[in-house]
């Protein structure tokens, strides 16, 4: 991991000294291991930048307010990430001609609460080893495989293609598992609509409210949210009801629909593990089936289906007919 | 602080007959807001809008509410009183207690509750309701007629004459329609061509109507008054100015296997190709799908033939974009695929023929230049059995729930052409009901049975077999409780009829509406037969529902009297209820703009002052003047920035909330 660190250090170097960008966007050491945190970097800084199994998170929506300022920022983007950014430049919240996207190879980031239920208690540091992590506690050494630990969307990775990066560093590494992203929404589906109302309302219910799903959602990049917009009328209603975490989310949900790349933020950073990306997922499944395979800020040009019209789209009682099958 | 009144109409017994109204005006006069409140038995009478005058005037309402009948009736009329009585006509909301409650209801308690429900949302609107202005737009003075059948003929040329330019786009490569297939017209027996050639040449010589032949509909923007549609005037391969029509190359041609889709397919023709001795514009067309020089590069000899050197391989589709005011729709319809419907063995048998088959069989430009022949050996046959009703008033799903109406009319006519002209044949009619509801139709039924000797049998057809180079059918036979089993040459079908599929798309790219069998909507069923319900869409012959020739005609005049009327207007005063979006919530995110059916919806760069802080923003502005208000971006913004007036996100969370109260 370290040699690959130094390889998008040295690049990012290169790049500044060339003058593609005045700084770098990152990441920066958290206050543990396991949670760096968005930084940026200039040039005599680049040492401090961080790129481990715990980088996950998802670059793109700091572009916005980054790519307002004055210069260029060079942003390292997964993957995965570059969709989102791809999203943001397409909805013009990211300036693009202020950013230079530079695409890092990636082999899944790691989950510190799947490590915690496997009994890693009291943790100092982890480095990585042949497929393995290894913890370094107060108890002495917990090894762990890799696997075992990867962040639930990184279980069902869409693959090594990055979407409007400028350049991308190649950099061989391991192929990770490629689950059916589809598979817990699909069982959800099968549910009756009570037993997926209690599932929902189990889940939603831990829902303290705190905002990081919004926060952290490339996707929920508005000026104003409605949440926040007393004129909206919206916030008020989400108080009213006793169960006012179900409408937030699925009012957040609505939103997103159609916009939203998977990136599967909202469940990584949700301090009460409510799997909230089944909710975009199930979006995304949606429009799949009926409006043909979709992916967010794959295409520049393509027209978002729940945004566009054609003929061929399919008529409005599909809904009523999917709701009866 | 606002005064609003409220109007509770009984519509005679309409309303008052299922809603208790005195509890209805008791009820909203509790309401916050509420001034004053009563009830008469037709508030759209003179006496009606007197009543909301003077309450207007007496108490100083800011506002009102009328619970009535559908605003579709009657906004425009209390709209007009309030104005009237010098109130914004923006400051009148309906509340539909109507067709929204007591029709639908019987319970009179119920009833009544969900009305004073129902007033009280609308009383939460209004009470948020601002005045509004409209302002006004131009129209475009030429029409645009989609389809080039009788229908979209005789709509054209009422316009024409009337001195408007007009468009006639046809997708075929001439015009005439399902019209110039017939072969003889019910029920005075004229020649279907003699009648409909003289006005085909009408319209392509008319100097008001454009023909745009062998082109489609490639998109429709804009609104009433102010369309925009691009055709597409797809490749002829044959210069248009050139062509004399002269045929010869046609003869030339080598390539013999194409199916003459005016002859239903019954014959061959030439890749290149006119459809008819009669067609207008009388070009050749290459359907390149089956032209050798286009398929392997070899050929080209109608070009060597060509004097004209009219032929143009290289043509490539041409895309002619053109302002209109008013759209006509007449597709058309065409015959179902009876191959569905298994036991009548159609496409098994060569013998078994639609209805549209048989007529081109008949006439003497058909497939045997007119003589009555069984299309499988070519033997003259002995008895024909025409079935009707195939796929027709069949709510067993594989068919259509309507009556196609023209069936019973024309299986009457094929049966006396048939017996007039070979009286050695003897004709069996299978119907469920004999429908003749026309001028002169019943008596020309009467005459098959009476005069022509046709055999008519009430019952279906259970099974159509081949035995013996001839076919079986069995059906039965309800007046006589019996089971028929005869032996015929030929069987014909009638088919139910249906929509043109082009229409749905169509349809779609103009916003208007379609029904569950694909037929076009009317405005009103009774009262505006022929207008759709998006403005400036005009419906014109079978697109709309089936019907025959005179009523195709009299409702494409009726149509093309639409069309003029709204022509003649100098000025359409817009809708006032237009979007507007809020800059300093707006995420420039384009999503609206893509939504927007007239592009009304801009992005700028603008210098906003956000709470004292000073920052520059992509925003979203809307043209009030092209905006027709469907509301489209509103539900489309991330942010809530977009908002229509008249139905702002507060107005409609204001109804839910006093309905949810």
């Amino acid at each position: 991991m370290r040699e690959l660190t130094n390889a998008i250090c040295a690049r990012a170097k290169e790049l500044l000294q060339s003058g593609a960008a005045g700084r770098v966007l990152g990441w920066a050491p958290g206050e543990f291991f396991y949670d760096p945190t968005p930084g940026v970097f200039s040039e005599g800084r680049l040492n401090e930048l961080v790129y481990d199994g715990f980088t996950a998170a998802n670059l793109s929506k700091y572009c916005i307010a980054e790519s307002q300022k004055e210069g260029k920022v060079l942003v390292l983007l997964k993957p995965c990430d570059s969709y989102s950014l791809a999203q943001l430049v397409k909805e013009h919240r990211v300036k693009r001609e202020n950013i230079y996207a530079l695409g890092i190879p990636c082999e899944g980031k790691l989950d510190m609460r799947k490590a915690r239920a496997k009994g890693v208690e009291g943790a100092l540091s982890f480095r990585e080893e042949d497929g393995q992590v290894v913890f370094e506690t107060l108890y002495g050494e917990v090894r762990l495989a890799r696997e075992e630990l990867l962040l639930e969307r990184c279980l069902c990775c869409r693959g090594r293609e990055y979407a409007g990066v400028d350049e991308t560093l190649e950099y061989a590494l391991p192929e990770l598992p490629k689950r059916d992203r589809f598979q817990k929404v699909a069982a959800l589906e099968e549910q009756t609509a009570q037993e997926r109302y209690a599932f929902w309302r189990g889940e939603l219910s831990k829902c303290i409210r705190c905002n990081a799903c919004r926060n952290v959602c490339p996707a929920c990049s508005c000026v104003q949210c409605v949440f926040d917009n007393p004129q909206s009328g919206v916030a008020a209603k989400a108080n009213s009801t006793e169960f006012e975490e179900s409408l937030f989310h699925i009012i957040r949900a609505w939103h997103v629909a159609g916009r939203c790349t998977d990136c599967g933020e909202c469940s990584r950073v949700c301090p009460q593990s409510i799997p909230l990306h089944l909710l975009n997922r199930k979006f995304i499944k949606d429009v799949n089936e009926l409006y043909g395979e979709y992916q967010a800020g794959a295409d520049p040009a393509a027209r978002p289906p729940l945004v566009n019209y054609t003929p061929e789209d399919p008529e409005p009682s599909a809904v009523l007919e999917r709701g009866r099958a | 602080m606002q005064k609003i009144g409220v109007f509770v109409c009984w519509c005679g017994s309409n309303i008052a007959g299922t809603v208790d109204v005195g509890r209805v005006v008791e009820a909203v006069r509790q309401e916050p807001g509420v001034a004053f409140a009563a009830d008469y038995q037709y508030m759209c009478s003179d006496s009606g809008q007197n009543l909301i005058k003077s309450a207007v005037k007496e108490h100083g309402l800011t506002g009102i509410v009328v619970c009535s009948c559908s605003p579709r009736m009657h906004e425009a009329t209390f709209k007009k009183t309030a104005a009237a009585a010098g109130l914004n006509p923006y400051m009148v909301e309906i509340a539909n207690i109507r067709e929204h409650c007591s029709w639908i209801h019987k319970n009179m308690e119920e009833a009544t509750e969900k009305a004073i429900v129902l007033a009280r949302a609308a009383i939460a609107k209004v009470l948020k309701d601002a005045p509004l202005t409209s302002g006004t737009t131009e129209v475009t003075k030429r029409a645009l007629v989609i389809g080039g059948g009788i229908a979209g003929i005789q709509t054209a040329l009422d316009i024409a004459e009337a001195g408007f330019a007009v468009d006639i786009v046809e997708k075929q490569p001439t015009i005439g329609g399902r019209m110039a297939q017939l072969d003889k017209t019910f029920p005075t027996l004229d020649c279907s061509a003699c009648i409909l050639t003289p006005k085909m040449v009408d319209a392509g010589a008319n100097e008001n109507i454009e023909l745009f032949t062998y082109s489609e509909v490639e998109s429709v923007k804009g609104f009433v008054g102010n369309f925009t549609v691009t055709i597409r005037k797809k490749a002829r391969s044959v210069r248009a100015d050139l062509c004399t029509g002269c045929g010869e190359c046609t003869e030339k041609c080598p390539s013999r296997k194409t199916k003459n889709e005016f002859n239903m397919g019954m014959d061959t023709r030439g890749a290149i190709y006119i459809p008819y001795a009669q067609a207008v514009p009388k070009i050749a067309v290459i359907d390149r799908e089956h032209c050798l020089h286009f398929k392997t590069g070899k050929c080209g000899l109608c070009e060597r033939t060509c004097s004209a050197k009219a032929i143009d391989f290289a043509q490539e589709d041409e895309l002619v974009t053109r302002n209109y005011g008013a759209i006509v729709m007449a597709t058309g319809f065409q015959m179902i695929d009876p191959s569905g419907f298994g036991e009548f063995g159609y496409g098994k048998s060569k013998d078994v023929l639609t209805s549209l088959e048989f007529e081109r069989l008949m006439n003497a430009a058909g497939p045997t230049g007119g003589h009555l022949v069984c299309p499988s050996d070519g033997r003259h046959p002995k008895h024909i059995v025409f079935i009707q009703c195939v796929g027709s008033r069949d709510t067993s799903g594989c068919g259509k729930p309507y009556c196609s109406k023209i069936c019973c009319m024309y299986t009457a006519k094929h049966a006396i052409l048939v017996r007039d002209k070979y009286p050695d044949v003897s004709v069996t009619v299978f119907y469920i009901d004999v429908r003749t509801p026309g001028k002169n139709f019943d008596e020309f039924y009467r005459r098959a049975v009476e005069e022509y000797g046709v055999q008519y049998v009430k019952g279906m057809v259970g099974k159509v077999t081949r035995e013996g180079g001839r076919l079986k059918v069995q059906g039965s036979d309800l007046l006589n409780d019996r089971q028929l089993h005869l032996e015929a040459d030929m069987v014909v079908l009638a088919a139910a009829i249906e929509p043109d599929p082009t229409a749905r798309s169509v349809a779609s790219m103009l916003t208007a509406s379609i029904d569950t069998n694909g037929f076009m909507t009317e405005a009103h069923p009774k009262l505006r037969p022929v207008e759709s319900p998006t403005a400036g869409v005009f419906l014109s012959g079978v697109c709309q529902g089936p019907k025959d020739i005179p009523e195709t005609v009299a409702q494409a005049s009726a149509c093309a009297a639409k069309v003029i009327g709204l022509l003649c207007k100098q000025k359409l005063v817009n809708n006032a209820c237009v979007a507007s979006s809020d800059p300093l919530l707006c995420n420039g995110c384009s999503s609206c703009e893509k939504v927007c059916p007239y592009g009304a919806i801009t992005y700028e760069e603008r210098e906003l002052n956000d709470k004292g802080v000073r920052r520059t923003a992509r925003v979203a502005v809307v043209n009030e003047a092209v905006c027709q208000g469907c509301g489209a971006c509103t539900v489309a913004c991330p942010s809530g920035a977009m908002d229509l007036k008249g139905f702002t996100n507060q107005q409609i969370m204001a109804e839910v909330d006093a309905i949810c109260r």
